[in-house]
């Protein structure tokens, strides 16, 4: 196992991707944060908690999806369903900031996008993450990237708050 | 998991997931547009041979949510009424690819004789008095929910009262509920009662008077009218008289109690009372419900790969 990122790298990465986003998107205004289940709730909640402690007084609403059942790969492998949506009130309008904690494949985001559509029609959706580790099978790509991180298709990767670490 | 035949093929953490899957398929349902495309591309049939509208309505409506393509068959309409036998009926439907048969048919176990001619996943709605375990899923669904019980129902007491002999839905219950840690009651006249109670978790009483203060949940079953016929009740009214629910009987119950009744209901025999005033009727949340757990049923035996992993 080898260490990546240490706790105050990641937490250096999250705040400088925040004020990325705010930097884009010129405050925090109409943005809504939203977590992929299980892995990028909690960038997402730190993501949320440091927009609006950047820009008070605005408060950056903050949801979960689950794209277990939007998946490409439903039947042929055991699908966990991880813990439940939770987006409240429509999207129509908003500018929805994704978050996961490791991109890969790009598959669970594309399923992602298409879950949602279900809550209504954003104006824009961005992407952040806190590694990008290559190996796209899609054509999808990152606004904002914690780490770049080469790795082999085989390896594990692991992000938690207190670090990151390649297996 | 290949089939859902009968409650006591499940464990109580089969139970469990699959009531946390249908946490999964409340909110899917609670969306602008209810539909996900988890289950496009396989094919639902529907084959009751009796009648029921909610329980099929509740299926194709919960197949439809996932995208998965339904076809119904009733018996009336088809070549069952010219002669065919149950055996050449599935197999001429499964030739036409069929992923699941969802089978209502009077006979108790008949959808476990459908298993050995398809290789389709069979689901059972109902088999005569034997089973109809989606009814249980989605009670004891909406007793989770309703008295905010996700961890089991460990010291809830639950009393079923009604026609217990012929009623498929007590038997599943029963099992179900005793499966996740609740203490049941049945609640009957002795005619109304099976002959043996060997190996059923349960108490008897024939005096729902005295029960009434101590249930967490008081669940009604339909009276039938044909067991008139059957003298196995002196006149409805006598029922209705004992085992009614009547406001004044609903008043004794605590005031946290569901009331529960899976349709459809008789007023004026066991159900006496107004359900719509009765703070803790639930009969409405089981229906839809109902679509939520059929849902991730489907769900599992579809679109699961067949095993539901434990979250890690």
């Amino acid at each position: 196992m080898r260490t990546v990122l240490t706790a105050d790298d990641v937490r250096r990465a999250l705040t400088r991707i925040a004020h990325e986003i705010i930097e884009r998107n010129q405050g925090v205004g109409g943005l809504a944060v939203v977590g992929l289940q299980r892995g990028g709730v909690w960038v997402a909640q730190s993501l949320a908690t440091l927009l609006s402690a950047i820009d008070p007084p605005h408060q950056v609403p903050l949801g979960t999806l689950d794209v277990s059942f939007h998946r490409d790969d439903v039947g042929i492998r055991p699908i966990v369903p991880a813990s439940v949506t939770d987006i409240v009130g429509s999207l129509d309008g908003r500018t929805i900031v994704l978050v996961d904690d490791v991109l890969f494949t790009g598959r669970t985001v594309r399923a992602a996008l298409e879950a949602l559509n279900e809550y209504g029609r954003p104006s824009a959706v961005q992407l952040a993450v806190l590694v990008d580790r290559g190996h796209r099978e899609l054509p999808i790509r990152p606004d904002f990237v914690g780490k770049n991180l080469p790795t082999n298709r085989d390896e594990l990767v692991e992000a938690t708050a207190d670090g990151v670490t390649i297996r | 998991m290949k089939h859902l035949l009968a409650i006591d093929d499940l464990t109580a953490d089969d139970i469990h997931r699959l009531l946390e899957l249908t946490d999964h398929m409340v909110e899917i349902s609670g969306r602008p547009i209810p539909k996900v495309p988890a289950l496009r591309g396989k094919n639902v049939v529907s084959l009751f041979f009796e009648d029921s509208t909610r329980t099929r309505t509740s299926f194709d409506t919960a197949a439809k949510r996932l995208s998965a393509d339904t076809m119904n068959f009733t018996v009336s309409s088809s070549s069952v009424s010219k002669g065919e036998s149950l055996r050449d009926t599935i197999e001429t439907i499964a030739a036409m690819g069929v992923d699941a048969f969802v089978v209502r048919h009077r006979s108790s176990g008949a959808p476990q004789m459908i298993t050995r001619w398809t290789n389709a996943s069979i689901i059972n709605a109902g088999d005569g008095w034997h089973q109809h375990p989606t009814q249980a899923l989605l009670d004891c669904y909406t007793i989770r929910m309703g008295l905010n019980r996700r961890d089991g129902f460990d010291g809830l007491h639950v009393a079923i009262v009604g026609d217990i002999r012929h009623s498929r839905v007590a038997r599943s219950n029963v099992q179900a509920f005793a499966a996740l840690g609740a203490r049941v009651t049945l609640v009957a006249p002795p005619t109304l009662l099976p002959p043996s109670l060997e190996g059923w978790p349960v108490e008897v009483s024939h005096d729902l008077d005295s029960l009434l203060p101590d249930l967490d949940v008081l669940y009604l079953l339909r009276v039938q009218r044909e067991r008139m016929d059957d003298a196995l009740l002196p006149s409805l009214h006598e029922y209705s008289l004992l085992y009614g629910l009547t406001d004044a009987r609903a008043a004794r119950l605590p005031p946290h109690a569901l009331v529960m009744h899976p349709g459809p209901m008789n007023r004026g025999v066991e159900m006496v009372a107004d359900p719509g005033e009765l703070p803790g009727s639930v009969i409405l949340n089981q229906v839809t419900n109902g679509v939520a757990v059929r849902m991730a049923v489907l769900f599992w035996l579809l679109g699961s790969g067949g095993d539901l992993s434990e979250a890690p």
